[in-house]
């Protein structure tokens, strides 16, 4: 195995382009280290992007917020602007792991190893997140529901690297959350997860609303049919009943020893009006 | 395969060692440096028997490659007391007895020390949320939030007859 750590996304780009084995990107590793000592992952390169300029820094940019690839939690969750526009991105990306794990896991890592489960990828998709991917033909922004294609598998071709993550600059009226069921109150894996973010209008009725799930699915789920429900309504309890079966509807889990497709359906219901009361009462300020 | 050679800054002291590319920070300092202190638990993250700070973030040194540690600043459990003057922490759990078999204090020692430096004053929850991501098969975690408890009352009171 050769370790890089280049010090250009463009050198970064060529390793992994070049590399005729298995070719992986190193930012926090809290994924990629697990499954080298599992032995599930035998990289032939591993190439740390953390002395690329930029990876570490988070920017405002068209009023919202670009995050580079190789910041960590524990910055974000020090990162008052970011915190205050996109709360719910903030919490979600906080619920992974301990303090430790938090000091280097990042959300960029956590979109790339495409866990259905992973946290923070609803939180990022209901907040209309883009990625921003640098490869041998250049550069290109994605959707961040467009980046995980199954369990382990993402969009990205060979040489492509998550350069940073683009939170759009917040609507005025609106709020997000991400809420996750575990069987207990933290270090655990989202028997299901759902992130919510919606708009108000000055007299209070939704305008604008995005509702993601995960873990009750090969890759998180855009719950069109659940944002359609909230729209022109005050985000009432008929609204929040509508949200409700359209996410226990919209899941299509699998039975494994952490939950039920049955649990999992009730449970994506259960928390998508839980989290839609926490991004209304952000949203009213 | 060849070695890599780090250069890295441990516990205030500059140091250097060669590493395989794919050699974890934690057997670098076990096998190559001689501080023991850092235990391997489980090597998966999930123990924190093997938590030490790099560049002043608390982190698993077995989810991190040696070779990452080039330039930083690196503290472990050996960098803790002051020659024969151990850590009000330290002292704290030996007085308290928060420990039986050992091998995850001097993780939790780190964690703690961490918390304590950005948060003089936790209260115990949030001191048992910190240390959630470290692991204690013998006490039952209340000997430990006990000790870190006192700890943390303990350096509040040094500092306000410091100053």
């Amino acid at each position: 195995m050769r370790y890089e750590a280049p010090s250009t996304l463009e050198n970064a780009v060529a390793l992994l382009a070049g590399e005729s084995g298995s070719a992986h990107v190193l930012a926090g590793g809290t994924d990629l280290l697990v499954g080298m000592k599992s032995g599930f992952t035998e990289p032939d390169l591993i190439v740390d992007i953390k002395r690329i300029d930029g990876m570490h820094t988070v920017t405002q940019e068209d009023g919202g917020w670009r995050i580079g690839a190789a910041v960590p939690g524990i910055q974000l969750g020090e990162h008052d602007g970011v915190k205050a526009d996109w709360p719910g991105v903030v919490e979600a990306l906080e619920l992974i792991g301990s303090t430790q794990i938090q000091g280097r896991a990042t959300m960029a890592g956590n979109l790339c190893n495409a866990s259905p489960a992973a946290d923070s990828v609803p939180a990022m998709v209901a907040a209309d997140a883009t990625v921003r991917i640098a490869g041998p033909n250049g550069s290109r922004d994605i959707p961040v529901i467009e980046v995980a294609t199954g369990p382990g598998q993402t969009s990205l071709a060979k040489g492509e690297i998550v350069e940073s993550i683009f939170l759009p600059a917040r609507p005025v009226r609106s709020g997000d959350a991400y809420l996750r069921f575990i069987p207990r109150t933290e270090m655990d894996i989202a028997v299901v997860g759902c992130g919510v973010s919606l708009t108000l209008d000055e007299g209070g009725t939704c305008t604008a609303a995005c509702v993601a799930l995960g873990a009750v699915a090969a890759t998180v789920l855009l719950v069109e049919d659940a944002a359609r429900v909230l729209i022109g309504t005050a985000v009432d309890d008929a609204a929040l009943d509508a949200l409700a079966a359209a996410c226990s509807a919209a899941a299509k889990p699998i039975d494994d020893k952490r939950g039920t497709v049955a649990f999992r359906k009730k449970v994506s219901g259960v928390l998508a009006r839980r989290a839609a009361k926490i991004a209304l009462e952000r949203a009213k300020g | 395969m060849s070695q890599i050679h780090v250069s890295t800054t441990i516990n205030g002291d500059a140091t250097e060692f060669l590493c395989e590319p794919d050699e974890t920070l934690l057997d670098a300092l076990r096998d190559r440096l001689g501080l023991t202190g850092s235990k391997e638990g489980c090597g998966t993250g999930d123990c924190g028997a093997c938590s030490v700070t790099v560049n002043g973030r608390l982190v698993c040194s077995c989810l991190m490659l040696a070779a990452e540690a080039e330039d930083a600043e690196v503290t472990t459990i050996e960098g803790m007391a002051e020659g024969e003057a151990l850590h009000p922490l330290q002292r704290k759990f030996i007085e308290h007895a928060a420990l039986q078999c050992g091998i995850c204090t001097p993780g939790i020692l780190v964690a703690a020390k961490a918390l304590l430096e950005q948060n003089p004053a936790p209260t115990e929850t949030e001191a048992r949320y910190w240390l959630a991501g470290n692991l204690c098969r013998c006490t039952g975690y209340d000997k430990i939030i006990r000790a870190v408890m006192d700890a943390a009352a303990e350096m509040r009171g040094e500092m306000r007859r410091a100053s």
